[in-house]
């Protein structure tokens, strides 16, 4: 590990690393924006607010199989994560451009959706459902982008033999990112009535 | 000492620091302390504008329809924006910066016995997040239509919709700049938990921390937990005014009641953010200034923590006249009213802590002193507005207006002058004048009384809040009520003079004044353990706690002080 930063940064009176610490931290950060907008929606929901009928015309199919890359791409960081451990870089590089490209393919798939719907003409301003449903599956495409951006970099990073402790991290993140949408397929696919 | 390859691994750091250039000393610093300097001076200017605008509609209400001076003639939508934007600096630009991130910069690291921050990088971009904020936000005031006119609560569909509040653009970078400032205190605050959860020197327990260091922690952690639905609201308020959702329109079946559940969702516990951060520098004040063990530490932590735990079930209690259920309402009478307890159980441990105590009257002890008065006074105003049956008449008077700023100003601004003056020897290595500081002290305490107290009448005499001009309103346009709102406006110009005495007072000895020695106030704490002000990585040698930071007279000891680091065989 680099000798570089404050003394601060390799203290762990916890015991827990720091770097795992602040990211446990994020972690509940990102929990309560995301459950804020879940609870207003199902708020809205539970109130027959009227739009929300429309789950029906979200495809079960795509987000069963966005659902699946998701969770296997999941695997495939902690097949990373397992890789590292036992000093396999190019191994672990490879399992991380893994999971990046499950994240293309989720995106790939949530443009088609996308653009299947703005063509129909169930827009952001059609009704509360769609205003939820643009917002919150945006907000976690942003995070999907995110950590795909922050893999990339951190695989260049494990390649040259520096910061291996950060596959963990980012690992972290996207099974938090993944949970999240555990949380969204059931609520703007499954549950239409 | 770095010459030898001594000793333990931690101690061998930071001793080769080479002179930084201007730009990376002072613009673009990772050093915690000269960071907790930038969010300072900028709260601090941001204060100056805040405090302005207070000045500017307390005027025009005193004097309606007059010229102001400095200012001009004051029109219905710029008193509006004053309002607005005097709220949201003060709470987001001021309060905010300086007791939790300045302090919290410049405190936890050197109360730990760390070098810095864990993350000295993410720091300076927290910083820097917050610097773009707060330009976003003074930027808004100049835009077309001016700045945002719909309160600091910002309640749709006022705040949404452009033809009700005339301020199209202001509107949308107010949501803006708040939203970044939010983004900016999360990065901030992972920083501070992590910090003092991980980098603690060795042998300090958890009961070892000194309770401002606590308190700044779990004020950031109900920050988090608070604020996480209020950016979802943010994102939604924005996308309301600009792309045309209408999640809190009822024209298109939304619920501008959301809005005002998760705003104060986020609002109630963001008392108590601020309030714990200055409850802790209070803490530390009172120890030192009346050398005596702060009474009762655990118990002051446990009534934090429930303070901290029943903050987030109050917040209905902003909404009684809302429209909401009456029986939800009854069940937030009950924990409004609970909630007074630990804060009350915390004060009585502070006044036990002085009972029996050699008390000092040194400048931070007067502020601390009438921190303890005044939000004793905003505490029990507030049980009055817990009470549904009251607040129903109360609401959104001037009673309201005085409680509020009973809180709030011993929180932020007594807050800030006591941790400034007492933490000033150690942040400029120089003394402030004890005489100046004492007047400023007298000059800013009876003018702010002057200026609230008379608000709590108003209120009972059923004035509204948030109106331009009390003349359109005869019953309200009488006499004896527009005499007292010149008193209160003339004190509060009076306190703002003397906050002359207090610049003066600090830019003067932060250059001229007398040397302070690494511990002027005798204190136990280990930031009083280094050269005043600390060199970049703080410690010579990283200190080692042996316990706790309140052992103050202990019997049979010389000095009625024992420092946290100083070894027990050793007196």
């Amino acid at each position: 590990m680099s000798n570089r930063g404050p003394v601060a940064t390799h203290r762990s009176s916890t015991g827990i690393p720091t770097g795992r610490l602040a990211t446990w931290w994020v972690v509940a950060s990102e929990i309560f924006i995301f459950g804020g907008l879940i609870a207003c929606f199902v708020l809205f929901k539970l109130n027959g607010t009227p739009g929300f009928e429309d789950a029906s015309k979200t495809s079960v199919a795509a987000g069963a199989f966005n659902t699946f890359v998701l969770l296997t791409s999941s695997l495939t960081i902690v097949l990373a994560h397992a890789a590292i451990e036992s000093g396999e870089r190019k191994k672990a590089f490879n399992y991380i451009w893994c999971t990046i490209g499950g994240g293309i393919v989720f995106l790939i798939v949530k443009t088609y959706e996308y653009s299947g719907k703005i063509i129909s003409g169930d827009t952001i301003t059609e009704n509360l459902f769609w205003s939820f449903y643009y917002t919150m599956t945006g907000l976690h495409a942003l995070h999907v982008i995110g950590g795909m951006v922050i893999m990339a970099l951190i695989s260049f990073d494990i390649l040259k033999g520096y910061n291996f402790q950060r596959v963990e991290l980012i690992g972290i993140y996207w099974h938090f990112v993944d949970l999240v949408w555990i949380f969204l397929f059931p609520l703007f696919y499954i549950a239409n009535f | 000492m770095s010459q030898s390859a001594t000793a333990i691994q931690t101690d061998t750091h930071a001793e080769h620091h080479e002179e930084l250039s201007f730009l990376y000393k002072y613009i673009l610093p990772v050093d915690h302390k000269m960071i907790a300097m930038q969010y300072m001076f900028t709260g601090l200017i941001m204060a100056v504008i805040g405090g302005f605008f207070s000045y500017v509609f307390r005027m025009q209400l005193a004097f309606p329809g007059e010229s102001v001076p400095l200012y001009g003639i004051v029109g219905p939508g710029e008193y509006n924006m004053m309002v607005t934007n005097h709220g949201t600096i003060m709470i987001f630009w001021v309060a905010m910066p300086v007791l939790i991130a300045a302090f919290g910069n410049y405190l936890i690291p050197l109360m730990c016995g760390c070098d810095d921050m864990v993350f000295p990088r993410l720091n300076r971009l927290s910083y820097q997040i917050f610097l773009v904020s707060a330009l976003v936000l003074i930027f808004s005031f100049f835009v077309k239509g001016g700045g945002f006119g719909g309160a600091w609560t910002a309640y749709p569909p006022l705040s949404t919709v452009p033809e009700y509040n005339l301020t199209d653009w202001g509107a949308s970078l107010w949501i803006l700049a708040v939203a970044l400032e939010f983004v900016s205190f999360l990065l901030g605050g992972i920083n501070f938990v992590t910090t003092a959860m991980n980098a603690r020197a060795p042998g300090m327990k958890m009961m070892d921390i000194p309770i401002v260091v606590w308190f700044l922690v779990i004020a950031v952690i109900l920050f988090m937990a608070s604020v996480g639905p209020l950016i979802a609201g943010a994102v939604m308020l924005f996308m309301d005014q600009r792309i045309g959702t209408t999640f809190f329109l009822p024209s298109g079946g939304g619920d501008p009641l959301l809005w005002e559940h998760l705003f104060w969702f986020f609002g109630h516990p963001e008392v108590y953010v601020v309030l714990l951060p200055t409850m802790g520098i209070v803490a530390e004040i009172i120890t030192v200034f009346s050398r005596k063990k702060l009474f009762g530490y655990r118990t002051i932590l446990y009534t934090a923590f429930a303070t901290g735990g029943l903050s987030f079930v109050v917040w209905a209690h902003h909404q009684f006249v809302a429209g909401i259920d009456p029986r939800m309402a009854n069940v937030f009478v009950v924990t409004t009213l609970l909630i007074s307890i630990p804060i009350a159980e915390m004060l009585f441990s502070y006044i036990a802590t002085l009972y029996g105590g050699s008390i000092e009257f040194k400048t931070p002890m007067l502020w601390a002193l009438s921190f303890l008065f005044a939000f004793l006074i905003g505490g029990v105003t507030g049980i009055y507005l817990g009470a549904s049956a009251l607040d129903v008449y109360f609401h959104d008077s001037y009673f309201v207006l005085a409680h509020f700023h009973y809180t709030f100003f011993p929180i932020t601004i007594i807050g800030m002058f006591a941790a400034i003056t007492y933490w000033f020897p150690k942040m400029f290595g120089r003394m402030m004048n004890e005489t100046l500081s004492k007047i400023h002290f007298w000059g800013t305490f009876i003018p702010f009384n002057c200026i609230f107290l008379p608000l709590f009448f108003l209120g009972l005499a059923g004035q509204h809040r948030r109106i331009y001009n009390f003349s359109h309103y005869p019953d309200l346009a009488t006499e004896n009520l527009q005499d007292v709102r010149v008193f209160a406006t003339t004190s509060l110009v009076i306190m703002l003079l003397f906050q002359g005495i207090f610049l003066y007072n600090f830019f003067y000895s932060m250059f001229k004044g007398e040397k302070a020695p690494d511990n002027p106030w005798k204190a136990n704490t280990l930031e009083w353990t280094v050269p005043s002000p600390p060199q970049h990585g703080n410690f010579k040698k990283l200190p080692t706690v042996y316990r706790g930071a309140y052992e103050y007279s202990v019997p049979g000891r010389e000095s009625d002080y024992w420092p946290q680091n100083m070894p027990p065989d050793k007196n």
